[in-house]
């Protein structure tokens, strides 16, 4: 049992007992560490000015490097982890013009002069050495991807795009590796594996790494505040300043972290983030990739997982859509017991769910048995990426012979709670698949939905467009294929 | 650019490294890449350094009953507590008109409005404290929107006019006039970093404070005026910006205010950072505009007289507002003459947020004002846009007609050269054909919608209010030859002080790395202006070069004594300073006049002429020349949806022989896309209470990388020279590229015609959302008789 935070800063061990648990990774490295070099832009997640690279330790001994916003991180997540801040690139390169020596990621950024103010430049320097780390593919789709979550204000991107493309083909020198597989030895031998309880000023944080340890602890503490990527409840401390007394970490609890298909369903446990779901939901339903390619940015997608998405009972959702017209299920889990129930039951009311204290959600479970086409899932938002939805659709669609044989349609950002659209499909199932049956259905919105107005949209305006998405899944269903889509999966003009 | 180049042998290369019209990287890019670059809020506090917070009022406009502040100073940490009756000066931090308070005395004016200060050890015990303040308000009525102002005719001065000949007449004999309104949001700044202020008091009444200011002396005056010291005790320091964007031209002087008056009553450092959310609901922001245009035009679209009524938004206070609605006026005309125009201002008074300076500062909105209006023209006629466009443009610079260069504020428009860029461009981006293309395919397309549409852009450089065109520089030559630049701009990331350095090595004839940037300070360069109105270079630039002058003439008179030659057969080439047939190293001339006591530091000094502005009778010459530039946006739209993104863009800009080509094409792309995001996602939303919703980047939707179109080919004009005597000859580049994103606008709304078959207008506003589009197709729909 570990009482203080270990983790490797720029390739030294620092051992952390006197700060507040609740803390962020920003605020110690500025604050404590005098390191900044990574700055504050919104302390949201939103912008990526805090971006830092986080290493985990892989079977191989490699660490896994992934992009991550120190701004809305807690401290005690970085438990057995190795950080590389912006300041601890370049340490093995040679000094350089002026006496600074930088990194093949540095250099490129300058060569391409792709700062002007500077101030967001550590961030985008900071995800395009993750990508380099890993040795990402990247071409000019996916880098819009790999930098969604770094907001510029002064360049218009072109420079910063051409930078990050540049390292393509450049692999870091071995030295970088050696240093990586350095680090995480030196995290081994140093940091506790075992299970984590920090104390400091009255406020208490818990990793666990059992799953039956967990669910011990919750019931021991229901009051607890569950933290798994923390890209919502790091939100509550950094724009709502809350004071949380007691954490519960699931994020090192490897159980919960597994992604796995038995017979006919996929279940994704609660800690399975976003990045790590994508390829499993992706693969299958290609639009439900879609959704989830836009669900933040890089950096938030690496810490948020599907679980904490369902548990925090958002308005929007997020996923919540595409997996309530999957028929996805939560698993609930309080001591000892287990129960499920459709989600679509589990969104009780805004920010209320269907969850008794001290039980918390382990895992979704999604059967398999809809085709990669039948499923349609939109998300309109004022910005394509990284942006939160005015309205999303999701639209399972069986058609037979014709005519509608099944249909579940869930809607985000047009109630209190991410919600079915009923009416609207009791108006078309069994109907023929036509444009009149469409049309048909179209007043069924306003008995499913009152959506409100608030400044991502106007409740007219998500009406009719919740309407016009039925249409679009229409148009998409018909030949010849007319282009219906402006980004993303299967857009026109790419 | 600390490090020197070893001495170079007698044979060196002929040219030197980095001068003018070479793209040398921004100064501080090693810096900005390795988080080496130090900001405000990066400087490592002195020991004992307060945290200072600031508590914003919850309403919009109300008298303030009560303010019991006793809890929040006795609360953990709390070294100050700080309200309006704590200034030892006078409670104002506005830039010009004295009414911005620091704190209320009596009444707020608008949500978010600064209630009180609190400083304590850590920004959390600040924050904490705060919230136990008991504040008692009784509410008054608010005005929030421009609608609001002008039924109450809440005006901050009463209507102004510009006009030119008679253009009520002009549109009543008119063959055919079209009339609409256009409203316009605003747009904040978002600048990643926010205001900052670090104060540290000295001995007597001295104040040092370090800022992310875009104008050092005004934070100087400022803090000295709220401190109820001379200007002389306090010194403002600014390094650098994380962006400003006008944002950072007077919105800086209350932190740091705040900051010092701190300090001053606690004798400690103090610092006041705002966070994102603080700063968006704090500070102003681009001012909204409501724009009514009547224009009466001839079967060829040419414009015979127009009318403009514009009002907007000014919120609380004058703020900047004045010469900013004055320059929306001045850019009524963009690029046109036109024979009879008259445009009329109304600067509301409402109860939101101050608004402020923002990139072109009023020009943009103006120059939408004529664009949707030729816009509309262009539809009434079944007229490609670009056509009304171009047989409206100001004469050419070389062309004879006299008459036709006078805008409707009585200046002559002498350097246009729109006409040459319009046609460049239409040619390089294949504008016709393109347009052709898209209505042909439009039509098979029943969901996606193209549209395309050309933009010309006209800007007037100078400060509007003749003082302000005045800059100081500093330069100091050191015994061993290496240089200490100084001078009174400020870089907020535009490469301003890269392209100064430029110039004084170009101007020394010596490599750029002998060249050290330093800090704006008030100490070295005193009553300098604004770094704003795009006038950077030009003013910053033409002092440093008087300042290298004048130690220049003073080594040239040194050496031709010491050579027995005349001064004027010194030249300075290449790292040498050469006398006739003789010649020496650079270094070892300076320090051979070091030795015989020859000053080497000078001040230099710049006063932009030829200009000058009559306010009362609205005429005048208030520009020293016009930059131009045109922009070809390619666009599709969702008709379902309204989602709408960029495909294309095509740019030709002109900045005249450029300083620095790679900065140059910085802010060229970053201007356009800034000007783009502000008409499409960009989008401020106030609740019925005048609460700011959209106060953080999960709200506020800047472009993302995603937003910038696949295709951009931005190119320098290159038979761009400015007429005028400028730095090299080079134009300003600052602020002229944000209009360029007009074009996406004109270019939705092309698409959203689409719909009707190009016979309904679509009358589509700012910013062209995925909401005001759709609604914009289902009107067009509607209007065209149109099955959905």
């Amino acid at each position: 049992m570990a009482r203080a935070i270990t983790f490797l800063l720029n390739g030294a061990v620092e051992t952390v007992s006197d700060v507040p648990p609740t803390v962020t990774l920003l605020q110690y490295l500025r604050r404590n560490k005098g390191l900044t070099g990574t700055k504050e832009g919104c302390a949201e997640g939103d912008c990526g000015a805090c971006t830092v690279v986080l290493g985990d330790p892989e079977e191989d001994g490699a660490p896994r490097n992934r992009a991550a916003n120190a701004c809305i991180l807690f401290l005690p997540m970085m438990h057995g982890r190795c950080v590389t801040t912006v300041e601890g690139l370049g340490r093995n390169e040679a000094p350089g013009q002026h006496g600074a020596a930088l990194d093949p990621v540095q250099r490129a950024f300058v060569e391409h002069h792709a700062s002007q103010c500077g101030f967001c430049t550590p961030g985008f320097v900071m995800s395009a050495y993750a990508a380099w780390l890993e040795q990402e593919p990247l071409d000019k789709r996916s880098v819009d991807d790999l930098l969604a979550g770094n907001l510029c204000r002064c360049t218009g991107y072109g420079p910063i795009i051409d930078a990050t493309l540049a390292l393509n083909g450049t692999a870091p020198p071995d030295r970088e590796r050696a240093a990586a597989m350095e680090s995480a030895r030196q995290l081994q031998e140093a940091a506790d594996a075992g299970s984590l309880a920090y104390e400091y000023g009255g406020q208490r944080w818990f990793g666990p790494t059992g799953l039956d340890e967990l669910a011990d602890l919750y019931q021991s503490h229901p009051g607890a505040t569950i933290v798994a990527g923390a890209t919502d409840v790091g939100l509550w401390v950094t724009k709502q300043h809350r004071r949380l007394d007691t954490v519960i970490d699931i994020g090192r609890v490897r159980a919960l972290n597994e992604l796995t298909v038995t017979g006919e369903t996929l279940r994704i446990g609660t800690g399975v983030t976003c990045t790590d779901a994508f390829d499993a939901i992706a693969g299958r339903w290609p639009d439900f990739g879609e959704l989830l390619r836009r669900f933040g940015g890089r950096q938030v997608r690496n810490a948020a997982t599907i679980g904490g998405n369902i548990a925090n009972g958002s308005p929007i959702g997020g996923s919540p859509p595409g997996l309530i017209a999957l028929e996805g299920t939560p698993v609930l889990r309080e001591g000892e017991s287990r129960r499920r129930l459709p989600l679509e039951a589990f969104f009780l009311d805004y920010g209320k769910q269907d969850r008794e204290p001290g039980e918390f959600v382990e895992a979704v479970e999604i059967p398999l048995d809809t085709g990669a086409e039948e499923l349609k899932c939109y998300k309109i938002s004022k910005r394509f990426d990284q942006d939160i939805s005015a309205v999303c659709g999701c639209f399972n669609l069986r058609i037979k012979d014709g005519a509608v044989a099944r249909v579940r349609i869930a809607f985000g950002g047009m109630a209190a709670t991410p919600k079915r659209a009923s009416t609207v499909e009791a108006a078309l199932l069994g109907k023929p698949w036509t444009e009149e049956t469409v049309a048909a259905a179209l007043p069924a919105f306003a008995d499913d939905f009152a959506p409100i107005t608030d400044m991502r949209a106007s409740a007219g305006y998500r009406l009719l467009a919740a309407q016009n998405l039925l249409r679009r899944c229409f148009h998409e269903s018909r030949r010849p294929l007319h282009d219906t889509r402006l980004v993303g999966r299967e857009a026109a003009f790419a | 650019m600390t490090a020197l180049p070893a001495r170079k042998a007698a044979t060196a290369a002929q040219e030197i490294e980095g001068g003018v019209r070479t793209a040398r990287v921004h100064d501080s890019a090693a810096k900005h890449v390795s988080g080496a670059a130090i900001y405000t809020d990066d400087i490592p506090e002195p020991p004992g350094t307060l945290q200072v917070y600031l508590a914003l009022s919850a309403r919009a406009h109300a008298r303030i009953v009560s303010m019991d502040l006793a809890a929040v100073r006795a609360s953990e940490g709390v070294a100050a507590v700080m309200s309006a009756g704590d200034i030892p000066g006078t409670n104002d931090v506005s830039p010009m008109a004295g009414d911005d308070p620091l704190f209320p005395a009596a009444a707020v004016e608008y949500y978010g409005q600064s209630l009180f200060g609190v400083a304590a050890e850590t920004v959390e015990q600040a924050r904490a404290a705060a919230a136990k303040a008991e504040v008692v308000y009784e509410e008054l009525p608010a005005l929030l929107t421009i609608d609001d102002a002008m039924a109450a005719e809440s005006l901050l001065e009463p209507p102004y006019t510009m006009a030119k000949g008679d253009a009520a007449a002009a549109i009543a004999a008119a063959p055919h006039v079209v009339e609409g309104r256009i409203e316009i949001g605003g747009q904040e700044h978002f600048y990643l970093e926010g205001q900052a202020a670090l104060a540290v008091p000295g001995e007597d009444e001295d104040m040092t404070v370090h800022c992310s200011s875009q104008h050092p002396s005004e934070i100087q005056h400022t803090v000295a005026k709220v401190l109820g010291v001379p200007n002389h005790s306090v010194t403002v320091e600014v390094r650098r910006m994380g962006g400003g964007f006008g944002g950072k031209e007077s919105q800086g002087n209350l932190p740091a205010a705040t900051a010092a008056l701190a300090a001053r009553l606690t004798g400690r450092p103090a610092k006041c950072v705002y966070d994102r959310d603080d700063d968006m609901l704090l500070t102003g922001k681009r001012h909204d505009f409501r724009i009514d245009y009547r224009a009466g035009f001839d079967d060829a679209g040419r414009i015979l007289g127009i009318e403009f009524d514009q009002a907007l938004r000014c919120g609380m206070s004058w703020d900047l507002s004045g010469p900013i609605a004055d320059r929306a006026m001045f850019h009524a005309d963009n690029c046109y003459s036109l024979p009879d125009a008259r445009i009329t201002s109304y600067r509301c008074k409402t109860h939101t947020q101050s608004n402020t300076a923002f990139r072109g500062f009023g020009g943009p909105q103006g120059m939408i004002g004529m664009e949707r209006a030729i816009d509309h023209i262009a539809a009434t006629l079944d007229m490609d846009p670009a056509e009304v466009r171009a047989v409206n443009f100001y004469p050419h610079k070389d062309c004879d007609d006299d008459k036709g260069k006078i805008a409707p504020y009585g200046m002559a428009v002498e350097d246009c050269i729109v006409s040459d860029i319009w046609s460049e461009l239409a040619e390089t981006s294949d504008y016709a054909a393109r347009r052709e293309e898209i209505r042909e395919r439009n039509a098979a397309s029943p969901v996606l919608k193209r549209g395309i549409a050309m933009t010309p852009v006209k800007f007037g450089i100078s400060f509007t209010n003749t003082t302000l065109n005045q800059a100081g520089a500093l330069v100091h030559v050191y015994n061993d030859g290496s240089i200490h630049l100084n001078h009174g701009g400020t870089e907020m990331g535009q490469g301003l002080f890269v392209k100064v350095a430029q110039v004084v090595a170009s101007e020394f004839q010596v490599d750029l790395d002998r060249v050290k940037i330093t800090a704006t300070t008030t100490g070295k360069v005193p009553n300098t202006s604004a770094t704003a109105a795009s006038s950077g270079s030009d003013l910053n630039g033409m002092a440093a070069k008087d300042a290298v002058g004048k130690i220049k003439r003073r080594l040239a008179d040194f050496l031709a004594e010491q050579y027995q030659a005349k001064p004027a057969d010194v030249r300075f080439e290449a790292d040498r300073v050469y006398i006739g047939g003789e010649s020496l190293p650079f270094d070892e001339a300076v320090g051979r006049a070091y030795a015989a006591r020859v000053s080497l530091s000078a001040t230099g000094f710049y006063a932009t002429p030829k200009i000058r502005w009559d306010k009362a009778t609205a005429t005048g010459r208030p520009f020293f020349y016009c930059a131009y530039g045109a922009a070809v946006t390619e666009v599709a739209i969702d008709t379902l949806t309204g989602e709408n993104r960029l495909l294309r863009v095509d740019i030709l800009h002109d900045v005249g022989k450029s300083l620095n080509p790679a900065i140059d094409l910085g802010q060229i792309e970053g201007g356009f896309v800034q000007g783009a995001g502000w008409l499409t996602t960009e989008e401020l939303v106030w609740d019925d209470r005048g609460r700011l919703m959209t106060h953080a980047p999960s709200t506020y939707k800047i472009p993302a990388c995603s937003d910038r179109a696949p295709i951009m080919n931005i190119r320098l004009f290159d038979r761009g020279e400015n007429v005028e005597d400028t730095i090299y000859r080079s134009k300003a580049v600052g602020e002229p590229p944000l209009m360029l994103g007009i074009s996406a606008l004109m270019a939705l709304s092309d698409a959203v015609a689409s719909v009707g078959g190009y016979r309904i207008y679509p009358f589509l506003d700012a910013p062209a959302t995925p909401e005001r589009i759709l609604f914009a197709v289902e009107r067009v729909r509607v209007g065209a008789g149109a099955a959905p």
